[in-house]
This record gives structure tokens, C-alpha cells and sequence, in this order.
């Protein structure tokens, strides 16, 4: 297909325009990124995503496409013949991928994000325990896809490594944040070994923000109360 | 509960009133695919389910060649993929993005907001249905000049939001609200017309009478509804 007109509505700390930032790296896409601006949403954004004013918003010769996974699966289809491709071949390995991203977004990710805003001791234990539990469910997820392959995927990064992978930078803000290690060589020893490689992807290293400057946003984010 | 048979290649494990799993029945016999029914009592799971689906323990599970398969959007997208007759998706990538997002919206948005309906009175209740409404409004535009949302046949949005069409409308009666008035929602309306002159989705769906019997019954426990009327 014909490089046409791509832009990308996003913000460099989103863990869900990352999502699309690989995608479109893994199939040499070129793009404008526009950036948004912490704090208000552009009218671009609100026009090209009138029902939830979210990013990321991918936008292919003037038509918007919006929801991170639905815009991974795009790419993945309307550059069908250009780079790898993104969601495995076989019908049961696509199923097995979309529910564990579903689970990631559902299930995990609220898990994490409620470390990042417990009141109090108590709760932040609470939602460590829960992460930890579901982490594991994680390793086992990762086993049972890479059938020893390198990644969930196989031998390349596909939709489920993109879907978790995105998260890695936020995941260790919330581990600095929570004193607690969760990707660990004894407790999830392939998924700790997964992160490494994942970030060494040529189609994630260049875009894989600093944690030290994730770290500061996420205080902005997510401000302590005062002592 | 009927016994697991080894020569049966597609069984579904679901319940007679959830939505999920009735969304599963309609795009399998829109593909002509036979398959075998497994009533689950939610109330009481069976160790099949359990064993099926240990993340969520819930209906509808779909096996295929001995392989489980859950949540409903994902089993949705499997059916298309693996029985290529009467395309339920779009074949454009943009169409089907489009259909996605829908379908995401309907179970995302829209199903969890009207849930909350229930077991509420006065200003309570006046919120979630003013919320519900706002909502609406984006598949109401959405079906100006279709006959479907899938256009001009029956697609994965219309299946999606058979939940819409009879659940959260035949719910109305019994929380004796309108939550969708036919005056604000006229194509909301005409496309539950057009949902009831196809003849799977006739077949597919819970039987009225029953039907409403059940939802009175749940809703009566309405803070139960949630576990018990739609897993």
C-alpha cells in the first residue's frame, strides 16, 4: 500500500500511543507525530475522536482510527504486505493473543495504576498482591505463547509483546515508586528475560522514554498528599 | 449438563439469558456451523468451565477441536476467522477498525453505564439514564441510512448490540423506565425492526416471555442482577 498521509495524535508518556509507535516502526511507516499538550486536548483530538477526546488517535488519509489495539491491529492490516506481521497467523493464536491483551487492559493495568493512586499503606499492599498475582498468570501466558520462542509472539515482537511491552517503562516507575520488585529472575524468570530483549527491539529502543523523565511526570501525575 | 463428547468439534458452554453468550449462538448459525450446547447454571459453575476458563470463570466459552476459547468479542473475531462463509467483519481495514471500536463501545460503554440503572430511584436513576441516552446518541447517528450497522446485512456491531436491541429494551419494562424513547432514538427503532425480520436472530434470541419472567425475577435482587442476569 502506498505511504499516504499518517499522523499520530499522542503524548511521549503514554503507554498506549507507544503501542502504536511500534507498530508503525515495525512496518517502516512514516509519520507526524503530534504531540499533545499535557493538560488540554487539541481540537484535532476532539474532533477525530468525538467519543472518548483520547489518544492515541491514528489518522491515515484523513480518516481517524482510535483505541490503541484496534489501532495496532489497523496498521497491521492496511500494510499487510510491508514488514513482519503483527498478530500471529493461525486463528487460535490471534484468539489467544487478543484475550490476553484484553486482560493486560481489563484486568493488570488497573491493578498497576491503583499502586500509583492507593491511599494509604494498606491499600498500596492490597494492590501490590493483586499485581503480583496477576503477573504471574502473566509468566504463564508468556510460556504457553512463545513455546520457548524468544518472544509471545515467536520469533519477533508481535501484538501481545506490544500490548504488555508498552507498559515497561511505567512498570518500573511504579516498582521504584513502590519499593517492590516485580519482574524478577526467580519470580517471573521468562518475563523478566522477555522485558530486556523487548527493550532492545529496534523497533522500541529509540522510543522507549527515560524512566528518570517518566518518573517526574508521573509525580506531576500523580501527586503525593502532603505529609 | 450434557456430556462432553469427543466426536463434537464445536461446543459452547453459555446461559439462555446472557447476552454474551447468545452473541455467540447468532454468529454460529450465521455461519451454519452445528455445534454443541452446554447450559451452565452461573449460580453453580461446573468444573468444565472452571476448567475452560480459570482467568474469568465465566460463559460463553467456546471449544474448538478441544481447544477453549473466552470472551465473547474474541470468540466473535475466531469464528470469522476460522468459518469464512458470510463474513461477519468487514474486509476493509478501516470498515473493520470502525466495527471494532463499536463493538468495544457497546460492551465497554454503553453495557456498563445502563447496568447501572438498576437498583436506582429518583435523581439516582435520572443521571444514569441521561448517561445511557448520551451514549445512545452515537449508534443512533451512527445508523442514519442503514439498514444495519454492518450496512446493508447483519454485521459484528448489530450482533454486538443485540444487547441493546433485547436486554437493555426489554429491561425498560420491568425498570419502568424508557431509557430508549423511540422519539429520541427513531433509528435505534427501526433498526430493532429490521434485527427482528432476520430469521437468526429470531432463533438466537432469549424468548420474550421467558425472558422478561427472568429479568423481573433478577432485578427484584437487584444487586445480584449483575452476577446472576448478565455474566
Amino acid at each position: 500500500m502506498a505511504t499516504e498521509d499518517v499522523k499520530l495524535i499522542g503524548s511521549w508518556a503514554s503507554v498506549f500511543v507507544m503501542r502504536a509507535k511500534i507498530a508503525l516502526h515495525l512496518k517502516s511507516i512514516s509519520y507526524e507525530f503530534l504531540q499533545e499538550t499535557f493538560g488540554s486536548k487539541s481540537e484535532l483530538l476532539l474532533k477525530s475522536n468525538p467519543v472518548h477526546k483520547k489518544m492515541p488517535v491514528l489518522i491515515h488519509a484523513d480518516k481517524p482510527v482510535c483505541e490503541s489495539n484496534i489501532i495496532v491491529q489497523y496498521i497491521d492490516e492496511a500494510w499487510n504486505s510491508s514488514g513482519p506481521s503483527i498478530l500471529p497467523s493461525h486463528p487460535y493464536d490471534r484468539a489467544i493473543a487478543r484475550f490476553w491483551a484484553a486482560y493486560i487492559d481489563d484486568q493488570w493495568f488497573i491493578s498497576l495504576r491503583s499502586i500509583l493512586t492507593a491511599q494509604g499503606e494498606e491499600e498500596k499492599k492490597a494492590s501490590i498482591a493483586q499485581v503480583e498475582e496477576r503477573t504471574e498468570l502473566l509468566e504463564k501466558a508468556f510460556n504457553d505463547c512463545s513455546k520457548g520462542k524468544p518472544f509471545f509472539n515467536g520469533d519477533h515482537i508481535g501484538y501481545l509483546d506490544i500490548a504488555l511491552g508498552s507498559f515497561l517503562g511505567w512498570w518500573r516507575v511504579v516498582e521504584l515508586d513502590a519499593n517492590h520488585k516485580f519482574l524478577d529472575e526467580t519470580k517471573t524468570p521468562s518475563l523478566a528475560k522477555w522485558a530486556e530483549r523487548f527493550c532492545d527491539d529496534p523497533a522500541v529502543k529509540p522510543i522507549m522514554p527515560e524512566i528518570t523523565k517518566l518518573a517526574e511526570f508521573a509525580r506531576k501525575l500523580f501527586p503525593k498528599p502532603q505529609a | 449438563m450434557a456430556e462432553r463428547s469427543d466426536s463434537e468439534e464445536v461446543k459452547l458452554l453459555g446461559m439462555w439469558a446472557s447476552p454474551f453468550s447468545r452473541r455467540i449462538e447468532i454468529a454460529l448459525t450465521l455461519k451454519g456451523v452445528s455445534y454443541e450446547f452446554s447450559e451452565e447454571d452461573i449460580t453453580n459453575k461446573s468444573s468444565l468451565l472452571l476448567q475452560l476458563n480459570p482467568v474469568y470463570k465465566m460463559i460463553p466459552v467456546l471449544v474448538h477441536t478441544g481447544k477453549p476459547i473466552s470472551e465473547s468479542l474474541v470468540i466473535l473475531e475466531y469464528i470469522d476467522e476460522t468459518w469464512r462463509d458470510n463474513p461477519i467483519l468487514p474486509q476493509d481495514p478501516y470498515e473493520k477498525a470502525m466495527a471494532r471500536f463499536w463493538a468495544k463501545f457497546v460492551d465497554e460503554q454503553i453495557y456498563v453505564t445502563a447496568m447501572k440503572v438498576v437498583g436506582k430511584i429518583g435523581e439516582e436513576r435520572d443521571a444514569v439514564v441521561e448517561a445511557t441516552r448520551d451514549l445512545l446518541m452515537f449508534l443512533e447517528k451512527e445508523l442514519v441510512g442503514k439498514d444495519f450497522f454492518g450496512g446493508r446485512s447483519l454485521g459484528f456491531v448489530d450482533i454486538v448490540a443485540t444487547l441493546v436491541a433485547f436486554w437493555l429494551m426489554r429491561t425498560e419494562e420491568i425498570v419502568g423506565v424508557k431509557v430508549v424513547p423511540v422519539e429520541k432514538f427513531p433509528e435505534i427503532h427501526r433498526w430493532v425492526k429490521n434485527l427482528l425480520g432476520n430469521d437468526v436472530i429470531k432463533k438466537c434470541i432469549p424468548p420474550e416471555d421467558e425472558h422478561l419472567q427472568y429479568i423481573r425475577a433478577h432485578v427484584i435482587v437487584s444487586s445480584c442482577v449483575l452476577s446472576l442476569g448478565f455474566v
